[in-house]
């Protein structure tokens, strides 16, 4: 299968700092790619790359066959890439529902004068955009939650709903910045088949990093591992953990270890 | 008291009120804090002044009918706010605060020093068309435009932007479009708000409309509740209200609208209605998230109560 995210040579600058230098890699389309690396490597530098949220200091991102360097984050979101945030970003004070409800806005059509004069038009759209919400809380679990604020979720069920957010938008690449950050290896087994299951059912590809290496290991059919903005290996997860440099980067040189 | 003064003071509310929802738009829904509404609240007064005012009288005006002079008020202001938005829409924050402050005083200070309109003199002799029907049905087609608005696609996007303006990038909104137009639609509100405060007045004057007048619009959208027409609604009536309910203390009159305010923003610090809204719906919506805040208490103390158990 071909690649539906293409990176080459991206690097990024801050000042006399790289914090992304020369990394290429692809995501193939329907694949499950892990982003791993240590503290400060650039993992979540090269996702607002992707999203738009920096701008590339040279390389290139091609998503689809079509350059997407310097457009704007919400015509990205357009194109159908989407991504969840490591610190978490919900629409805080908004229900459950509302904040998906609120993301399925792209499924609708209708200006501000329909809006306004409540025309046919939007009655239709709107009870179309209601349906897709509950559909979509309903096959990912959150229904009972539905009128609960965001904010008074559980820390594991706002991760979810941020996921239940993303893929309102209908996207065909899903970004996930750390989505066990700060779960237990029971929640973190049931992420792992959400991750799964919502590829399957939702014909995404997906790109995730992440510090927990059982999910990493466990689901990813490709890894890229990052240092200091480096790409240090490429492969599998088996190739991945033999590759010396990776060793070094996670536990340090034989000699350090001796000192 | 007697029906007129109260009548009086209920057309002051109302024509607040059309200010007021316009900026609860920005501030409430959007999140955008303006202390320059008072400006385009001049733009629009002026302008529809222009229109209306017979061009016998000084300085001249045109003559036309007053419902031109709304539709040229609104327009002239809302117009304006798209410069203004253009550019300071991408500053943040407070600094946005900040440049509408600025814009505000400048415009006053336009109107001060330009003799075309009366400069600071004033400018007497405006028709008195803004009567007591007409603010109420104008406040009516102003409730329902501005409710409509938000209970669509087009008002939950603007309602992300306040929530989270990074999440709302990624989900797709283009950010600085939503602003922007709240941004003109509330302008457009202050403008026709201006018309009728100029046609009640019967005499404008720039210092009418000074950094004290941009901050009242947005106590009384705090205070009523951000993101709750309602709220704005009643925002408006109680505190154009309480200054002339005040005037049995004299000079301490303001002293105790100010310590008023303090103590309703202590007791209710989201303000009156604290972002719910005072219709059907909105007791349904306010009385399903509790519930739900009970029902998910509930389940999650079982569920840990079980984890315990193992």
């Amino acid at each position: 299968m071909s690649a539906i995210l293409e990176i080459r040579n991206l690097t990024k600058k801050f000042g006399g700092l790289t914090a992304v230098g020369d990394v290429s890699f692809d995501v193939r389309e329907g694949g499950i790619v892990g982003l791993i690396g240590p503290n400060g490597a650039g993992k979540t530098t090269i996702f607002n790359l992707i999203t738009g949220v920096y701008m590339p200091t040279s390389g290139s991102i091609t998503f689809k066959g079509t350059s997407i360097v310097g457009l704007e984050p919400f015509r990205i979101a357009d194109m159908g890439i989407t991504r969840t945030f490591q610190n978490i970003r919900l629409f805080k004070n908004l229900t459950v529902f509302e904040n998906v409800l609120t993301a399925c806005h792209m499924n609708a059509s209708y200006s501000f004068a329909e809006a306004i004069l409540r025309l046919p038009s939007f009655r239709i759209q709107e009870r179309k955009l209601v349906e897709k919400a509950e559909n979509l809380l309903d096959i990912m679990g959150l229904k009972q939650y539905r009128d609960l604020v965001a904010n008074n979720l559980p820390y594991g069920l706002q991760r979810r709903l941020e996921i239940v957010r993303a893929l309102a938008l209908n996207p065909s690449l899903l970004l996930l910045d750390e989505p066990a950050a700060g779960m237990n290896p029971d929640e973190t087994e049931h992420l792992m088949q959400l991750i799964a299951r919502i590829r399957t059912e939702f014909k995404l590809s997906v790109l995730v990093i992440e510090h927990h290496m059982d999910l990493i290991m466990g689901i990813c059919e490709h890894i890229v591992v990052l240092n200091f903005g480096q790409k240090i290996a490429e492969g599998t997860a088996e190739e991945v953990s033999r590759s010396p440099q990776v060793i070094e980067a996670y536990l340090g040189t034989t000699e350090a270890a001796d000192a | 008291m007697d029906w007129t003064y109260i009548q009086g003071i209920l057309m002051l509310a109302g024509i607040n009120l059309i200010a007021v929802l316009g900026l609860s738009l920005l501030t409430g829904f959007t999140g955008l804090f303006s202390f320059g509404h008072a400006g385009f609240m001049a733009i629009g007064a002026y302008v529809g002044a222009w229109i209306s005012a017979s061009p016998n009288s000084t300085p001249a005006g045109l003559g036309l009918p007053f419902f031109l002079a709304i539709i040229g008020g609104g327009l002239a202001a809302g117009i304006v706010s798209y410069f203004i938005g253009r550019i300071s829409l991408n500053l943040k924050g407070d600094y946005f605060c900040i440049a509408t402050l600025g814009f505000g005083e400048a415009i006053r200070l336009i109107f001060n020093n330009v003799n075309l309109f009366g400069g600071a003199r004033g400018w007497p002799g405006v028709p008195a068309r803004s009567t007591f029907p007409v603010i109420l049905v104008a406040d009516v087609i102003a409730v329902l435009f501005l409710a409509n608005l938000v209970r669509s696609r087009h008002g939950r996007n603007m309602i992300a932007v306040r929530e989270e303006e990074l999440a709302a990038q990624i989900a797709g909104i283009n950010v600085f479009k939503y602003k922007m137009i709240s941004l003109i639609i509330s302008a457009i509100y202050a403008g026709v708000a201006g018309v009728f405060f100029a046609h009640y007045m019967t005499f404008i004057q720039p210092k009418m409309f000074s950094l004290t007048k941009s901050t009242e619009l947005t106590i009384i959208v705090i205070f009523g509740g951000l993101g709750s027409i309602s709220g704005s609604v009643l925002g408006a009536v109680v505190l154009t209200a309480l200054p002339e309910i005040l005037r049995a203390f004299e000079i301490w009159r303001l002293v105790f609208y100010g310590a008023a305010v303090i103590l309703i923003m202590v007791s209710r610090p989201k303000g009156l209605m604290g972002g719910m809204e005072l219709t059907p719906g909105g007791i349904r919506k306010a009385i399903a998230e509790r519930n739900a805040l009970r029902e998910a208490k509930k389940t999650l103390l079982a569920e840990s109560g079980n984890g315990q158990e193992d």
